[in-house]
């Protein structure tokens, strides 16, 4: 048992920055500036010259990524022999005393980022090259997903509040031209919308946080803000726990924390590597990320403690409530999608229980093993033409290579010993348990059940997903074959990732990962497991263990889907999941189309006849007035303003009727001949 | 290059293109080619002397008025011909000669029925001379005459050119085309704020002493304490009331969405881009400086009729049908955004302000153009007949894309950075006003992101995306054409370069906003 007796993070006395001992990185953390900004040039380049090339931009594409992924892999080497701080910025703006910059920040948390992302992005970008082949709008689709990366580069390697919300909100565009990259079809564009607002939503509460800490401590530098929490900055105490909470709004949205995780499943309208990168390193975890960044805001007693509450229950809700609809999916990549949200529950818990490590760690396992399960679930799409489980089964035989890359993702995901979920996720339950012990009373203490609990549920989906997927009678339509070497490589890849990827962090054996992420500008005090919590551990792995073995049981053999699916069908729990709790509905019936519709009209009803009734209510009093006065004598000004003229109805009359004959230049004549006098004016008195 | 700085290049840009009109009106009528080709000349001279300004300009003293001149004009009333620029005219007259510029080139081959190039020219020079003069005038009558001026040219340029179809206005009988409605509702609003305008620029002469129109002087005078109390109650709102209607500002709006969605292209172009940025430029010149202690005391108003404006205009752009109604509603919006940082008083929000006028003039300035050109090509600015544009005009579809993307404030382009720090400034306004009042508008004004978004969206999606529908099938669609491109792309670049690196308007803005916060407000 590891009840860390580490203290919640308070360093106020200036050494402690340097007791890390961490180096500058030399010229290869100089030079990381390059790696948001190869991807992004070479955006533009596909754009404009994509369609030229033999491979049609693809290659501009994948040497983005395969610089980042080395670049990222290089300094993950350099930070593993020896940590790494370096933050360059540059100056776009003083306002008064406010500056803005651009930077690029180069420490533990981002370099982990670079490395995932350039890795994943590398698999994900050679196995579209397949995928994609054929598609009506190939260029433009490498050209908008290196865009999507080169901005979640952007927002990672910033070293400032600001250039976190431009990357945030590039990440979300990039996102929305991806999921309706296929906009011939509405439905897509409703997703795309949906994305897109539903974190535009959560945006409101990112930026309201940006604003108060940025005001409250004049900067926006992320190292002026742990600097002053450091040295217990009072302003910043008074606004902690709003500036805290706000920050944490903007985080649920993208990494689609209940009640804003409706976007994500829809977001599977996009093409299956879209989904693959954004539910693996991109996007779903820059609310993770950026949790990570402010992290000392929440540890810190001081601080916005009380929002780490607020952010573990958050956390178990979702890992809980949408795990639970996974079971209930056919379509595959839903599957997926609602475990995605229930793995960033997990994520979430652990940074609610001050588990940076944990939480950073199992980031960087699902990243692996989520990113495959959905290569290879695209794989099967590819070959049956189907997003529907019922549509497959018996594809093992068919499709070895997505198969057994497929059931090692599931394994990962389910946490089974000794693959990567494993690692991470009882690195997480032992956090929590750390957390119920020192503070986190109750509410940790039944979180901590609750994340047993879904460690069954994400065993029990995954393996109804793998029986009804690769075991039985195919179901489906014509005869399907295994996926070009161009998508089976990167599957093999991420597979053998998501095996050793957990062996970065064993409790007792070797820690390296908390080492990593550690190097920050400030020590990061968190709950980390110093040795195996065998009694956890064998909860985590038992629950997983019962998971798989109860889905086999329902699952397994040659049984008709649908009866399987009956076999579940439990009166109210059944239908509720399936109508995602109602959320939804609530959302799109309750908010969006009420706004849209009868709030919108009304506004714009009120405009024409009640505003404008005052405007044309006056025109025509003066008109009115106008017929009285004079009567007979100008019967056609008044014809022609009667609707709208006000006092000047007779004249505005006549001077149309010179305009309409072609008389500008009578007019044009006087103004020029004003103006004329002013320039006159001039010359002599100059 | 002393004739240029001691007055001669600011007037030259203001006044070119009142001489380049009166070469168009001598030209015969038939020959279009050479009346485009002097306007052509004299609105490039116009903007390449204002790029010279940029150079002459001494930007570590932002706060100065330069180039500027100081002669006697009318003496029997004391007004001056007094003219000069600072950092926060600068990027206003910049903005102004760069949209001529490329509304003459647009006009190039896009000619509105009734055609009738020549006319149609100078108007648009005569317009010309009345924003730029405006920009740099530093006399009240002066300011007057060239705020009066942009009037008429816009008067004629909706009147004649605007939209024909017949429309039915609730509460009268008869139909009248749009475009005499439009006309005249925008004539006669504007006259109508005009007129209490210059009753207050008549009350602050007076109570000067000795009388002057001279903003600089009276600026001095009103900062010493002269015009307080109830007379500067009743002058700030007099002005206020002539500027608000320009902006405009809820509930005194409804002539624009009328007036945007009857003229023509060109004319939509002009009168959002710069026309509106008058009556905000004029807050910022002559409200803010010359009454200081009323503009404190009436901030908190402005700021909530400004997030009125900001969610106002969102919903009204949700339940447009309109192409160019909705992007006309969008700009209520959008000043929504600069009025409200206006009303902070701060540096944060002026500096904001100024940003956000800019930004909204080459985003909305670029979305009218497109807009306008697609219902050229379709006859309709009905979104619900369009629809599958991307397939149809990709270019266009695209740049149209872009462009929503820029005014829905996307960081990295320009309309970002006038939206985030209002709401910046408006967390910490100027010390005493009620930070109650100002903090709920923040959170109001974010939430109007949100709209901003989905109308945008929506708006692409009913536009751009999906299926062209059966109507237009078998058409032949011209994509975007080398005029248009020529027009549109300086302003993409423009979009981009401001929001990658605003440092172009801050650069020039923040020397000058900084002291007049210091010097109006002590803050």
């Amino acid at each position: 048992m590891t009840y860390l007796a580490t203290s919640l993070l308070l360093y106020a006395e200036e050494g402690a920055e340097h007791a890390l001992e961490l180096s500058d990185g030399g010229l290869l953390a100089e030079w990381a500036w390059l790696i948001p900004i190869v991807p992004l040039v070479l955006m533009f380049a596909i754009v404009f010259v994509g369609k030229r090339l033999p491979q049609k931009g693809w290659e501009l594409a994948e040497f983005s990524m395969l610089f980042v992924a080395v670049y990222g892999v290089a300094l993950f080497v350099a930070n593993a022999n020896g940590g790494i701080h370096y933050e360059g910025s540059i100056e776009i703006a003083r306002i008064g005393s406010l500056v803005l910059e651009w930077g690029w920040v180069v420490d533990g948390l981002s370099i982990m980022m670079y490395a995932v992302v350039g890795v994943v992005g590398l698999a994900v970008f050679t196995y579209a090259k397949g995928y994609m082949e054929g598609d009506i709008r190939f260029t433009w689709f490498f050209a908008s997903f290196t865009l999507f990366a080169g901005a979640m580069l952007v927002l990672v390697s910033a070293p400032n509040l600001v250039q976190l919300i431009v990357g945030w909100e590039l990440v979300g565009v990039a996102s929305y031209l991806l999921i309706g990259h296929w906009w011939e079809d509405h439905e897509n564009n409703a997703a795309a919308i949906k994305a897109f607002i539903t974190n535009k939503v959560a945006d409101v509460g990112l930026i309201i946080g940006v604003i108060i800490i940025g005001v409250t401590i004049g900067s926006f530098r992320f190292s002026d803000v742990l600097e002053a929490i450091a040295n217990a900055d009072s302003g910043l105490i008074q606004v902690a726990f709003w500036a805290g909470l706000m920050l944490f709004i903007g985080a649920m949205g993208k990494s689609a924390q209940f009640p804003f995780h409706v976007w994500l499943p829809d977001a599977m309208a996009g093409p299956t590597p879209v989904s693959s990168l954004m539910h693996a390193a991109t996007m779903v975890t820059a609310g993770v990320y950026l949790l990570g960044r402010m992290f000392p805001l929440y540890q810190n007693e001081l601080f916005a403690v009380d929002v780490k509450t607020i952010i573990i229950i958050v956390g178990a809700l979702t890992l809980f409530l949408t795990g639970l609809i996974a079971l209930v999916q056919d379509d595959i990549k839903k599957v997926l999608a609602y475990s995605t949200l229930s793995q960033l529950g997990y994520m979430t818990v652990a940074m609610g229980a001050g588990a940076y490590t944990a939480g950073l760690f199992h980031l960087f396992t699902h990243a692996f093993f989520k990113g495959l399960l959905f290569l290879a679930a695209g794989s099967v799409i590819h070959a049956v033409h189907s997003n529907n489980m019922s549509d497959m089964g018996g594809l093992r035989k068919f499709m070895p290579s997505t198969y057994w890359t497929f059931l090692i993702g599931s394994l990962a995901l389910a946490g089974i010993f000794p693959l990567a979920g494993f690692w991470s996720k009882d690195e997480i339950l032992d956090s929590i348990s750390q957390d119920a012990g020192a503070g986190g009373g109750l509410v940790a203490s039944v979180v901590l059940v609750v994340a047993i609990a879904g460690a069954f549920i994400t065993a029990f989906y995954m393996a109804r997903a793998v029986y009804l997927t690769f075991y039985g009678e195919y179901k489906g339509e014509g005869q399907p074959h295994e996926s070009p070497k161009i998508m089976t490589y990167p599957l093999i890849g991420l597979a053998a990732l998501s095996a050793v990827a957990g062996f970065a962090n064993m409790p007792g054996i070797f820690t390296g990962f908390t080492d990593w992420v550690g190097a920050r500008i400030i020590v990061m005090g968190d709950h980390h497991a110093e040795a195996i919590n065998f009694l956890l551990a064998g909860a985590g792995l038992a629950a997983a263990a019962a998971g798989i073995a109860i889905g086999t049981r329902l699952w397994r053999g040659d049984r008709d889907t649908q009866a399987a699916r009956d076999t579940f069908r439990i009166p109210v729990l059944y239908p509720l999941l399936e109508r995602k709790y109602y959320i939804d509905d609530f959302y799109l019936r309750g908010i969006v189309n009420t706004t849209k519709g009868p709030i919108a009209r009304a506004i714009d009803w009120s405009n024409t006849y009640v505003l404008d009734g005052v405007v044309n209510g006056v025109g025509a009093g003066a008109g009115f007035m106008a017929k009285i006065v004079y009567g007979g004598i100008d019967q056609r000004g008044i014809d022609l303003a009667i609707n709208a003229a006000a006092a000047a109805t007779g004249e505005a009359g006549e001077q149309l009727r010179y305009t309409t004959t072609g008389r500008v230049q009578q007019y044009a004549w006087a103004l020029f001949a004003g103006t004329i006098l002013l320039v006159v004016g001039f010359l002599i008195f100059n | 290059m002393d004739w240029f700085e001691s007055g001669w290049g600011l007037s030259l840009i203001v006044f070119l293109p009142l001489v380049g009109a009166a070469f168009v009106l001598m030209l015969p009528k038939a020959q279009e080619r050479v009346a485009k080709w002097v306007s052509l000349g004299f609105v490039l001279a116009s903007f390449g002397l204002s790029v010279g300004v940029l150079f002459a300009f001494d930007f570590d003293v932002t706060e100065k008025f330069q180039l500027g001149t100081d002669l006697t004009w009318i003496p029997s009333i004391g007004s001056r011909f007094h003219i000069g620029i600072d950092g926060i005219s600068l990027p206003m007259l910049v903005l102004s000669t760069f949209i001529t510029l490329l509304a003459v080139v647009y006009s190039w081959n896009h000619w509105p029925e009734p055609h009738n190039p020549k006319a149609f020219l100078a108007l648009i020079l005569v317009l010309a001379t009345g924003m730029n003069g405006t920009f740099v005038a530093l006399d009240l009558v002066l300011f007057f005459i060239f705020f009066e001026l942009v009037l008429l040219p816009m008067y004629f340029m909706i009147g004649i050119w605007g939209d024909r179809t017949k429309m039915r206005i609730p509460g009268f009988k008869r139909e009248v085309e749009t475009r005499l409605y439009a006309s005249i509702k925008f004539f006669l609003f504007t006259l109508f704020g005009s007129v209490f305008m210059l009753l207050g620029f008549l009350a602050l002469y007076f109570k000067s002493d000795p009388h002057t129109f001279d903003m600089l002087l009276l600026a001095d005078m009103g900062q010493m304490g002269v015009f307080t109390g109830t007379f500067g109650a009743w002058v700030f709102a007099a002005i206020f009331l002539g500027f608000a209607v320009k902006v405009p500002m809820w509930p005194l709006h409804t002539w624009l969405p009328d007036a945007h969605t009857a003229a023509p292209t060109v004319g939509s172009v002009l009168l959002a881009a710069i026309l509106l940025k008058l009556g905000t430029y004029g807050i910022i010149r002559i409200s803010l400086p010359i009454l200081p202690e009323q503009a404190q005391v009436w901030a908190p108003w402005i700021a909530i009729l400004a997030v009125i404006a900001i969610i106002y205009g969102s919903l009204a752009c949700l339940a447009q049908t309109d192409l160019k109604r909705l992007i006309a509603f969008s700009s209520v919006g959008h000043m929504g955004f600069v009025m409200l940082g206006i009303s902070t008083l701060t540096d944060i929000g002026i500096n904001a302000a100024i940003i956000g006028m800019v930004a909204h003039g080459v985003i909305t300035g670029l979305l009218f153009f497109v807009a306008g050109s697609m219902s050229h090509r379709y006859h309709t600015r009905e979104m619900s007949r369009l629809g599958g544009n991307m397939k149809l005009m990709p270019v266009m579809g695209g740049i149209l894309a872009f462009t929503a993307m820029a005014s829905l404030g996307l960081p990295g382009l320009a309309g970002f950075w006038g939206e985030f720090m209002a709401l910046l400034g408006s967390f910490s306004p100027l010390d005493g006003l009620s930070l109650g009042v100002f903090r709920s508008a923040m959170v109001i004004g974010a939430i109007g992101t949100v709209l901003t978004a989905g109308y945008l969206l929506w708006m692409l999606q009913k536009v751009n995306l999906g299926e062209p529908s059966e109507e237009w099938s078998g058409q032949e669609f011209h994509d975007a054409d080398g005029f248009e491109l020529a027009a549109w792309v300086p302003l993409v670049i423009a979009i981009l370069a401001i929001g990658v690196f605003p440092k172009i308007i801050f650069g020039a803005t923040d020397g000058a906003v900084v002291h007049l916060v210091k010097t109006a407000f002590g803050g």
